[in-house]
């Protein structure tokens, strides 16, 4: 069958069963009840402190084939994920499956654990790193699921993403298992892609390498969902958790494309009082904010919101009154964090609250204007952030699907060129994120509107924007470049990309080594 | 003409392209040797760049070996001229292909 992006899919697919397709990016309803995890009771005077993981899997039992969850808030230095599949793999588990809520390099152990049989699926929002290769050549048993941060909540909350026990990276908890993620040698700020996981697992832990005394504060995730705490030596490498400080592109082409997106941002009317704004931690998304913000300043302007990973740079616009709050389900440095721990403006919230689409409202669908990037985008506007030109995975969308759909402006800033490759091409190899929810494409070339956002391409001609045709913007490239040929795999499927509604918009196939 | 032996041209820079020519003797012809980081895209393109730019200065017997950064066609054809004339090949001035 094709979906309604035009990809040809299976109506079947071993290791995930049926395939729904993508039908439009509002078309598919919810028709389920919320999942409703186990009831649990604990007595007076017992203890939830386990002496090491081992315990945890005998104690629960975690059997062949269960779903093991993890979250991603610790990135390339996480700890926990290979602590307890080393575990598993040490107990002798097999067919486990992984939801961790994104891949980085830290986690190549997982490519062990795939060949070895230990885990037999992956089910993750972005992958970076060995692991994304060793995916592309087929390597684990079943498909992986590719899901959006909303999706992914939507997946647990509705009952698709079934946890048997979620093992929560917990930077400070006490012995009750009440977890925050703002103090201890590992704080790394919100813990927002873990709401979910605690809230739905049949079984809650909490990893940690920082106990506090009974009752710790703040609490993020708290006591009544957690079953037990492992104290181990080191959950994570701070130095792969939090950068210093995130800095703004310095590069003349991204600060280029960075200026005109800043001034299609004004051109469109949106630099008023109560603006609210996603941008992605990227080099030429946080430039865009920079220009933003000058932008804001000038005119007086004080926005609502600054939504999704957080950097020092928004801090820094909270606190210089630019925003009145920010809205937080990762933080990417210190002073993100810091700030979550000091300032009740900074809000720390869920995965679901942030861009679940079936639920009674995220706040993606508050945000006036969103900054994205891309890998390829087509001239439908169908955006790639799944897979390089070579069709090997090295991405996800993450948030991107989810923050598109719901913002009323959606941005794409990406370079016409990267290294030799146009980003714009006729089909992207991968679709992540509709064209319908895109409305304008940025590059050092020029503006390209969506036609279907007739308003703003009459505004940004009236601002004197350099409007072009997303055709004659890919002409462009072409004529530079030269035409490149395309090579789709004719594989087999070694992911399926899961839009935010649970319909599948894209298939990957295998790559040979 | 007195041809060097190996001559180099150009850097291992993003969108450049390192160009090594191997002087051969008469009779060996051209044999072409490309890596690149958009191989799959445009490694057909890179090689007749290279064969049409040898064929057009009449550069018959020669080793050439080129490592792609992601370069443009007008910088391949740069690099490699200037590599041409570094292993001492008197070349035509008009090279427009």
């Amino acid at each position: 069958m094709i979906n309604a992006v035009g990809r040809e899919l299976p109506d079947y697919l071993d290791g995930f069963g049926k395939i729904k397709p993508f039908n439009g990016a509002f078309a598919t309803l919810p028709d389920m009840p919320r999942q409703s995890p186990k009831v649990k009771r604990m007595c007076p005077g017992n203890h939830k402190v386990l002496n090491d993981l081992e315990e945890v899997f005998t104690k629960i039992p975690i059997r062949d084939g269960m779903t093991l969850s993890f979250h991603h808030h610790f990135r390339n230095g996480d700890g926990v994920v290979n602590m307890v599949l080393a575990t598993a793999a040490k107990l002798g588990l097999k067919n486990l499956t992984v939801a961790l809520s994104s891949v980085f390099p830290v986690h190549a152990p997982l490519i062990d654990h795939f060949k070895s049989g230990v885990v037999a699926a992956l089910d993750t929002n972005y992958i970076s790193g060995p692991v994304a290769a060793a995916i592309s050549q087929g390597l684990p048993a079943r498909p992986t699921i590719l899901r959006t941060h909303g999706g992914r909540a939507r997946a647990i909350e509705c009952g698709q993403l079934h946890i048997d026990v979620a093992f929560i990276a917990a930077p400070a908890t006490d012995c009750y298992g009440n977890i925050n993620g703002v103090s201890g040698p590992t704080a790394c700020g919100s813990l927002g892609y873990a709401f979910p996981d605690a809230e739905y697992a049949d079984y809650v832990i909490a990893v940690t390498d920082h106990l506090e005394e009974y009752p710790l504060s703040p609490i993020s995730i708290p006591q009544t969902r957690v079953d037990f705490v492992v104290k181990t030596d080191r959950i994570g490498d701070p130095k792969g958790i939090v950068s210093g400080t995130t800095q703004i592109t310095k590069d003349p082409v991204q600060l280029k494309i960075a200026s005109l997106a800043a001034q299609a941002i004004k051109a469109s009317g949106m630099i008023t009082d109560g603006l609210s704004l996603q941008t992605g931690a990227g080099g030429a998304s946080l430039a865009v904010a920079s220009f933003v913000r000058k932008m804001m300043r000038e005119t007086g302007i004080v926005g609502s919101f600054a939504l999704g990973g957080i950097t020092g740079y928004l801090v820094q616009m909270l606190e210089e009154g630019l925003f009145k709050k920010i809205v937080d389900v990762q933080g990417f440095d210190l002073e993100a964090v810091r700030s979550l721990a000091a300032n009740p403006n900074h809000l720390e919230v869920g995965a679901g609250f942030y861009a679940n689409p079936f639920n009674s409202g995220c706040t993606v669908n508050q945000l006036d204007c969103v900054i994205l990037g891309a890998t390829e985008i087509d001239t439908n506007f169908n955006v790639n952030v799944v897979t390089g030109s070579d069709g090997i995975i090295m991405g996800g969308s993450g948030g991107h699907s989810d923050a598109a759909a719901g913002a009323k402006l959606t941005i794409i800033v990406a370079n016409l060129l990267r290294g030799r490759l146009p980003i714009l091409v006729d089909q992207v190899m991968t679709v992540t994120t509709p064209g319908e929810t895109v409305d304008v494409l940025v590059t050092e070339w020029g503006i390209a509107v969506n036609p279907l956002r007739n308003d703003l391409l009459e505004r940004f001609k009236t601002a004197g924007l350099p409007v072009k045709d997303i055709s004659e913007l890919k002409r462009i490239a072409e004529d530079i470049a030269g035409i490149p040929q395309t090579n789709r795999s004719q594989g087999k499927i070694v992911a399926v990309v899961e839009y935010r509604d649970g319909t599948i918009i894209d298939i990957v196939r295998q790559v040979p080594k | 003409m007195e041809t060097a032996q190996i001559a180099h041209s150009g850097t291992l820079e993003s969108n450049d392209i390192m160009i090594t020519l191997s002087v051969r003797p008469p009779g060996s012809g051209q044999q072409i040797e490309i890596q690149s980081i958009v191989m799959q895209q445009y490694g057909d393109a890179i090689r007749q760049t290279i064969t049409d730019t040898l064929n057009y200065q009449g550069i018959i017997d020669i080793y050439v070996k080129a490592v792609d950064r992601g370069a443009l066609d007008c910088t391949i054809k740069a690099r490699l001229l200037t590599a041409a004339a570094r292993a001492g090949f008197k070349l035509k001035e008009d090279n427009d292909l």
